[in-house]
């Protein structure tokens, strides 16, 4: 029998947050994680509810809520919550052929930094202590493993590593700098739980690599060039805007995390993007 | 009734000033940048691309080996720099420094009362300098003289053409400077660099040298600090002071760290305040692996509590490039909607205070301005013991155990956050009574 990979997220994530909370003093109140948690599910059974979808399920809300908790900051219980909203509301609200285009999580923290001067992420707070990248790392690889789409993690680690260590070799600047840019808790979250999602990226392996090459140079060109922090994070906002014409010129096999039963397929308006073909997981 | 609610808003406001100052405790004494040896100062004031970059240090040598040589984001105008004085950063720098307070002990009799009542270089011509640059790929963008300062902006095609015209002209650049510079040319950025005019200097009449100011429009939010660190003894200190309209600043390549704050410490440490606070400083260093910035105060600039200095006038942050406030020698409002209450300026001050070497701090410091407006500041509390006559069990009870408990904790405190040694830190507080470890089961029954 085959564990489902969230749940190995979920206690990952849910991990790094008692981890963030208690030794790295992430200065995230116990409030907000309520907050965002319960906004979260409540926004996934009220859009369960009116999409008459058969059945609530409480797993991608939490891995997206455990997300927004561990990145998103803020002084306001509101905004938290309407992060919340805005990334489970997203799932269901902007799809395309039967695919939410934006990864949740991703998509609430930038609309929020954008809109609000009260809510920004804190790339920075989870330093380098080689420690934690590398607990960070492994634990994130069980899950890509788990979810076979460890393809896309790896491509955007390779070519952000190109791009980082190229840029450092141009400028002449010694290897410490490329390896302390690298060495990047905030940049590890983001590379095994957010672009690894395997509902918002492309479905065939080409496409995904093409798509990582993507988000890994406008994240260089954000960050290098016009010096904006969470370089990352728009760039996968932006490039999954490219999500479906990828499909469509590089079609693939659609992935689902469970396998429908043969005789009553789903609707195709689920949060989760189930499949009507073979399930691969 | 309108009578009234002005009265209650007064009594209100009586209440609150008299339970914050109480709450904040008296101040004593502060813990400011001086203390730390060979240390620099930055004031960043910034909102959008604007910035306004107060640089100074603690060159204690003769100003004639005085030089600094700064990267610069943006070509700079005579108008862009400007020197002003250090009595701008002392202010700064004290109205933002780790803070000690004290509290005296009440009568322990009336408390008990009240309890039960409430539960509650050799000069050379402009042309013959031009030309040796010009061979060498150096182009001297602009030459000013401010203040006690001759200042060149440069810029370069290669950085060993830059580097031997700066030596050839008396600059010292450390070996090992090339790849530093280079790396700064080929992002663009210009090199500002500044040597005291002496005779300027006496015509002014100033003996220490004055920190200088650059404003610039640039996306980088960011301070170069790897040139300083090219064959540096040692690691350095550095002081950042950020004021911004949002709120708190933090680094986005370093932890920003905040600094163990509201310790109730032994009393003595009153008189020791600045060797605590640097021995404190110097194990939190070493507890982040020498990697983390650290943050000693964020604040609303209208006010402090308790305040180690006085908030900064409007005409003193306007000089440190505030500009988005009213002008203060301006009126902003007619005569007759004269504002009674003092108008909230939105500037928020930050102080970073970081110490870093080659090693921990291989890149630049880069920053973002965070929405966080809460309030933070480094104070320590000490707690005099109530002095005077006694006469009641609860005095009894304060003197061998409340006391006692209270002040082993206070020791252990101190001995936790600086790494002083515990018996050490006994000694110096005669007269304190060890305090009597009761087992459990003696209080249990009765009998």
């Amino acid at each position: 029998m085959v564990i489902d990979p969230r749940y190995y997220q979920i206690g990952i994530l849910g991990l790094l947050l008692i981890y963030g909370l208690l030794v790295l003093d992430l200065e995230i109140q116990p409030e907000q994680v309520l907050w965002i948690l319960i906004t979260a599910q409540l926004t996934q059974f009220g859009f369960t509810r009116w999409l008459q979808l058969p059945k609530f399920d409480p797993r991608s809300a939490l891995i997206s809520s455990l997300s927004l908790c561990l990145l998103l900051r803020t002084d306001s219980l509101l905004l938290a919550s309407l992060a919340a909203f805005v990334a489970i509301g997203s799932k269901f609200l902007i799809r395309w052929n039967n695919k939410h285009v934006f990864n949740p999580t991703n998509f609430a923290l930038v609309i929020l930094i954008l809109c609000f001067d009260s809510a920004w992420v804190s790339s920075g707070q989870w330093g380098r202590d080689l420690l934690l990248v590398l607990l960070v790392a492994c634990l994130g690889m069980i899950v890509i493993s788990r979810s076979r789409r460890s393809d896309i993690t790896l491509a955007f680690l390779g070519f952000y590593t190109v791009l980082i260590f190229g840029r450092g070799m141009w400028l002449g600047d010694p290897l410490t700098i490329p390896l302390h840019q690298l060495q990047n808790g905030a940049l590890l979250i983001f590379a095994f739980f957010m672009i690894s999602d395997p509902v918002t990226t492309p479905n065939s392996r080409t496409g995904r690599i093409l798509f990582a090459a993507v988000v890994s140079s406008v994240a260089g060109f954000i960050q290098f060039s016009l010096y904006e922090p969470n370089g990352v994070l728009y760039a996968l906002t932006v490039s999954c805007l490219l999500t479906p014409f990828i499909d469509h010129f590089l079609p693939g096999e659609k992935f689902a995390w469970e396998k429908p039963n043969a005789g009553n397929p789903l609707p195709d308006r689920q949060g989760e993007c189930y499949e009507k073909t073979r399930a691969t997981v | 009734m309108k009578k009234h609610a002005l009265l209650f808003s007064l009594i209100t406001l009586l209440f609150l000033s008299q339970g914050s100052h109480s709450f904040c405790g008296f101040y004593v004494a502060k813990a400011d940048s001086k203390l730390f040896n060979q240390s620099s100062r930055v004031v960043m004031t910034r909102d959008g691309d604007r910035t306004v970059l107060t640089m100074s240090n603690d060159f204690k040598g003769d100003v004639r080996d005085f030089a600094v040589v700064i990267p610069v984001p943006t070509f700079l105008e005579r108008e862009q720099i400007h020197i002003t004085n250090n009595a701008l950063l002392d202010h700064l720098d004290s109205y933002s420094a780790p803070r000690l307070v004290e509290y005296f002990d009440e009568d322990p009799c009336m408390l008990r009362i009240m309890k039960r009542g409430m539960v509650a270089t050799a000069p050379m011509e402009d042309t013959e300098i031009q030309r040796q640059a010009e061979a060498l790929g150096v182009t001297i963008e602009a030459s000013y003289t401010v203040g006690e300062y001759d200042i060149l902006i440069l810029s370069a095609k290669q950085s060993n053409g830059l580097i031997t015209w700066l030596k050839q002209n008396g600059y010292r650049i450390p070996e090992g400077a090339e790849p530093v510079v280079n790396s700064y040319l080929k992002q663009d950025m210009r090199f500002f660099v500044a040597k005291v005019n002496l005779e300027e200097q006496a015509k002014l009449g100033f003996s220490n040298l004055r920190p200088i100011q650059v404003a610039f429009e640039s996306p980088k939010f960011m301070l170069p600090i790897r040139l300083g660190m090219i064959n540096a003894e040692g690691p350095q200190e550095l002081f950042i002071y950020t004021l911004t309209r949002k709120g708190r600043v933090e680094t986005t390549n370093y932890r920003t760290v905040k600094i163990p704050t509201g310790m109730e410490l032994p009393e003595f440490i009153k008189n020791n305040f600045g060797n605590f606070y640097q021995d404190m400083f110097n194990t939190q260093v070493e507890k982040e692996n020498r990697r983390a910035v650290f943050l000693e105060y964020a604040w609303d600039m209208n006010w402090c509590d308790p305040c180690a200095a006085d908030p900064l006038s409007d005409q003193e942050l306007k000089e440190l490039g505030v500009f988005w406030i009213p002008d203060p020698m301006l009126p902003n409002d007619p005569p007759t909607t004269r504002k009674i209450m003092p108008q909230p300026k939105e500037v928020f001050i930050t102080r970073l205070h970081v110490r870093y070497d080659q090693q921990h701090f291989p890149e630049d410091l880069f920053f973002q301005e965070t929405g966080d407006r809460q309030n933070f500041q480094a104070r320590y509390v000490i707690r005099h013991p109530w002095k005077g006559e006694t006469n009641c069990p609860a005095a009894e009870e304060y003197q061998e155990k409340i006391l006692p408990r209270r002040q082993q904790e206070e020791i252990k405190t101190l001995a936790t956050l600086t790494g002083w040694d515990i018996h050490s830190i006994r000694k110096k507080i005669p007269g304190i009574k060890p305090v009597e470890e009761v087992p459990w089961w003696k209080k249990l029954w009765d009998d």
